[in-house]
């Protein structure tokens, strides 16, 4: 600790500043009496949260009911074999492998070591098995719920190898591969579209690979998230328009958009989504009418876009004047200088916000449950009302909310990166 | 074809900016005309052959269905506009009280994430994020589903002091007006008006003489005062407190007055839930007033709570009402979830009247005005409120 050197005669080298454990807790827990009394009052409230929930969630809960649902909760009723149907459930899969490829290929490219996330992602299989084992030994419940949970980490650790394989051939090639990977990420949202969805001839009649699967059987978290990315990858589109719009010089334009952002962000997105379901067909010609994953993926997107609207406008508006005038200097027209100049440094300045938003409309997607839709919030509602697990509302909404948690997570921890990348606010 | 009219002219008309901007806007405007037209023709046609024209008079036919909670006089032979109204009466309740409680817990939320307590921070960190991540509508069904209803039966109800909890809400003790109730409002009213001109007083007398006015708190001394002498003065006390007591048989919590669960899972659902987002708005706030400002207070002699007051708070509340105005708005619209627990809230009536009338179209353009005049209101009184207090620059 001590082994700071004292360059010349006579000049002490500096006390010790590193605190020993009592010093820290006394300067972090003790500083006051004010502070004495918050800690006390703090540690008071984590014993009894800690206890209540410690002690519900080992002798009361019926964790069982998670096993025996989860398909149910990650893919609702999408044709399975478990089902008795033909399995598509591994174009699902296929999707996931391909994301963690391109998470490893990006990782790999842009040369990042991060040993701590690979430990993290390597031990998370292991975690995964690990809990229901612990469970197990402390609570002894009936029924053998551990294949389950084994055969779900087995899928995590395969998951983990191939984000290894695409971490490794980003590393082999390094930089040059970040625009593929960039490209990659592009093309991924619409690739997992036409997965789920599949083409062609009617499952049932399902001899092809890619039969395609009607979106009333697409459930749970599957959903979710379709609903989420066609909202973002839509919405995006629409709301750079409106925002545009909106900074027009065209008095009609300007005005269309203000009534549209002004109306949509006044009213709540439920009583969108009701117009959706009970009025949408109201407003189509006799015969044509959508089923009601169309129909909530249409108000979610017109949805967000109003919000997207508002949030580009802040960006375009922190663009100096300079830059309008340097481009037309330099003889750009209209388009050039909007699509080449401004957009660029306007989106790049509100992606933080734009994160944010994005993860606002994926815990929006939770009220399609209300309209009837089976997202995740709607198979758990589900799941509850089954009469063989009677009362086991909290330990499902407990572990949706996990899910939730997780994806909003990832996504904000995400957005933190692209910002000090793009070194937002500090340039 | 290009004749000499043109070179005569300068720009033709189709190549000249102004008459090509006007084009384009008559053209948008058109096809968006031509869409909503065609859409309504389409809704009419549809509703025609259901047999339910467009009109208003089904408000005031009888709803028969009962409400479980109501600020207003209802019953099921009430008409659907005092449905109506109940359910935006009880959206209003939930949103004004959750705008009170959010902030309040929200600024107690904000304060501590920057607390130098470690234990405190961190816990006020781990409440914002779990709340920012989960989302509300899974929050409030937990919370009333796992948390509300899991309560013991009326019966061994659990007991916090003189508030009892069971699965049938939270009764609180409740006063019940007196003979005298009627006099004593009138005794308050003037307490109130006595309050306001003596601390406009004492904020004069305090911009004379450059002492701290205490208006605020003289204000309240001087209508804290009148109520208490009015109580005593009052030949008969104008409210008795009713205690809610555990009922002997039944199912019902005697006296007090019992809220509903979905009343009170609502409103704390909500409560918890905003507060997280202002207690960030909070924290920005207070970190966005550079340290500067603190030193040269405590170089003028400020105390810390005068620091407190004078120059951070204004200064951070300036920067704080865009932002929890937006929180609001969000209160206001996020209270539409109320719908998921089964409070009679608007969006709640707006499906029960749906369901019973078929009437969608018009009952779907009632909510929605009702809410966006809620959100323009909250909004307008929110940038009135700014202008009040920006920074008035040279």
């Amino acid at each position: 600790m001590t082994t700071s050197v004292s360059m010349h005669k006579g000049i002490q080298p500096p006390t010790s500043a590193r605190p020993t454990a009592l010093d820290w807790i006394k300067i972090n827990l003790f500083s006051s009496w004010l502070n004495t009394l918050l800690t006390l009052f703090s540690v008071t409230l984590i014993y009894v949260i800690l206890r209540g929930a410690l002690g519900w969630a080992f002798t009361e809960a019926n964790w069982a009911v998670i096993p025996a649902k989860l398909r149910l909760l990650l893919v609702g009723q999408y044709p399975s074999a478990v089902a008795g149907e033909v399995d598509y459930v591994w174009r699902v899969s296929l999707c996931l492998y391909i994301l963690a490829a391109i998470i490893g290929l990006h990782w790999g490219a842009s040369g990042r070591s991060g040993e701590r996330y690979i430990t993290a992602l390597a031990l998370l299989p292991v975690l995964m098995a690990l809990i229901p084992v612990v469970y197990h030994l402390a609570v002894r419940p009936e029924g053998h719920t551990l294949g389950a949970a084994f055969l779900l980490a087995l899928q995590i650790l395969a998951l983990d190898l191939v984000g290894l394989v695409g971490w490794l051939i980003g590393r082999w090639r390094g930089r040059r591969f970040i625009r593929l990977a960039a490209i990659l990420w592009i093309l991924y949202f619409p690739l997992v579209i036409v997965l789920v969805r599949g083409f062609g001839a009617d499952y049932r009649e399902g001899i092809t690979p890619f039969a395609s699967v009607p979106t009333r059987l697409w459930g749970g978290l599957l959903l979710s998230l379709l609903l989420a990315i066609v909202g973002i990858v839509f919405s995006f589109p629409i709301g750079v328009a409106l925002a545009l719009g909106r900074r027009s010089k065209l008095v009609v334009i300007r005005a269309l958009s203000v009534i549209y952002i002004e109306f949509i962000r006044g009213v709540p997105l439920i009583s969108l989504l009701f117009i959706g379901s009970l009025m949408l067909n109201l407003f189509m010609p006799s015969g044509i009418s959508f089923d009601g994953v169309v129909r909530a993926m249409v108000v979610i997107t017109l949805f967000s876009a109003a919000y997207l609207a508002e949030n580009v406008r802040g960006g375009l508006q922190c663009i100096p004047k300079g830059q309008y005038e340097a481009a037309s200097a330099i003889g750009l027209g209209g388009f050039q200088t909007m699509f080449f100049i401004i957009l660029p440094q306007a989106l790049r300045a509100v992606i933080p916000v734009m994160m944010g938003q994005f993860i606002g409309l994926f815990k929006d997607t939770s009220l399609v449950a209300i309209v009837g839709l089976l997202d995740l919030l709607g198979i758990a509602g589900g799941v509850i009302a089954d009469p063989n697990y009677l009362g086991t509302q909290r330990e499902v909404l407990l572990f949706i909310s996990l899910f939730y948690f997780a994806f909003s997570y990832a996504l904000s921890y995400t957005s933190r990166r692209i910002e000090t990348n793009l070194g937002v606010g500090t340039r | 074809m290009t004749s000499n009219i043109t070179q005569r002219k300068g720009i033709p008309f189709w190549r000249d900016e102004r008459v090509l901007q006007w084009i384009t806007q008559a053209l948008v405007l058109g096809v968006v005309i031509a869409v909503i037209l065609y859409l309504y023709g389409n809704m009419v046609a549809s509703l025609e052959a259901l047999g339910l024209p467009l009109s208003l008079e089904f408000l005031s036919l009888q709803s028969g269905f009962d409400i479980s909670q109501h600020l207003i006089a209802y019953s099921r032979t009430s008409t659907y506009l005092q449905a109506l109204s109940v359910g935006f009466l009880n959206t209003l309740l939930v949103a004004v009280l959750g705008i009170i409680g959010a902030t309040v817990l929200g600024v107690v939320i904000g304060v501590a994430s920057l607390s130098s307590n470690i234990l405190v921070n961190r816990l006020a960190r781990i409440y914002t994020e779990i709340f920012r991540n989960i989302p509300l509508l899974v929050f409030l069904i937990f919370w009333y589903r796992g948390f509300f209803l899991k309560l013991p039966s009326v019966q061994d109800a659990s007991e916090f002091g003189p508030i009892l909890l069971s699965n049938r809400g939270v009764a609180i003790p409740w006063g019940i007006a007196g003979l005298t109730f009627p006099a004593y409002r009138l005794i308050l009213l003037a307490g109130f008006i006595l309050a306001v001109v003596s601390a406009l007083f004492l904020r004069q007398r305090g911009q004379r003489t450059g002492r701290m006015p205490f208006s605020t708190l003289g204000g309240l001394a001087v209508f804290l005062g009148v109520a208490l002498l009015g109580w005593v003065l009052l030949p008969a006390a104008p409210l008795t407190i009713d205690l809610p007591a555990l009922p002997e048989t039944g199912f019902n919590i005697l006296g007090g007055k019992n809220l509903t669960s979905e009343f009170i899972a609502v409103l704390s659902g909500l409560v918890l839930y905003t507060a997280a987002f202002i207690g960030e708005v909070v924290r920005a706030g207070i970190q966005a007033v550079s340290k500067g400002q603190t030193e040269a207070a405590r170089a003028l002699g400020f105390t810390g709570f005068q620091t407190l007051r004078l120059i951070l708070l204004p200064q951070a509340l300036r920067v704080m009402i865009p932002p929890l105005t937006s929180q609001f708005l969000n209160l206001t619209k996020n209270s539409s979830l109320a719908v998921a627990v089964g409070y009679p809230d608007l969006v709640q009536v707006y499906g029960t009247i749906i369901n019973q009338s078929g009437r969608a179209v018009e009952m779907t353009a009632i909510m929605m005005s009702v809410y966006l005049s809620m959100s323009l209101l909250t909004s307008g009184f929110m940038n009135w409120y700014n202008r009040r207090v920006k920074l008035e620059e040279r």
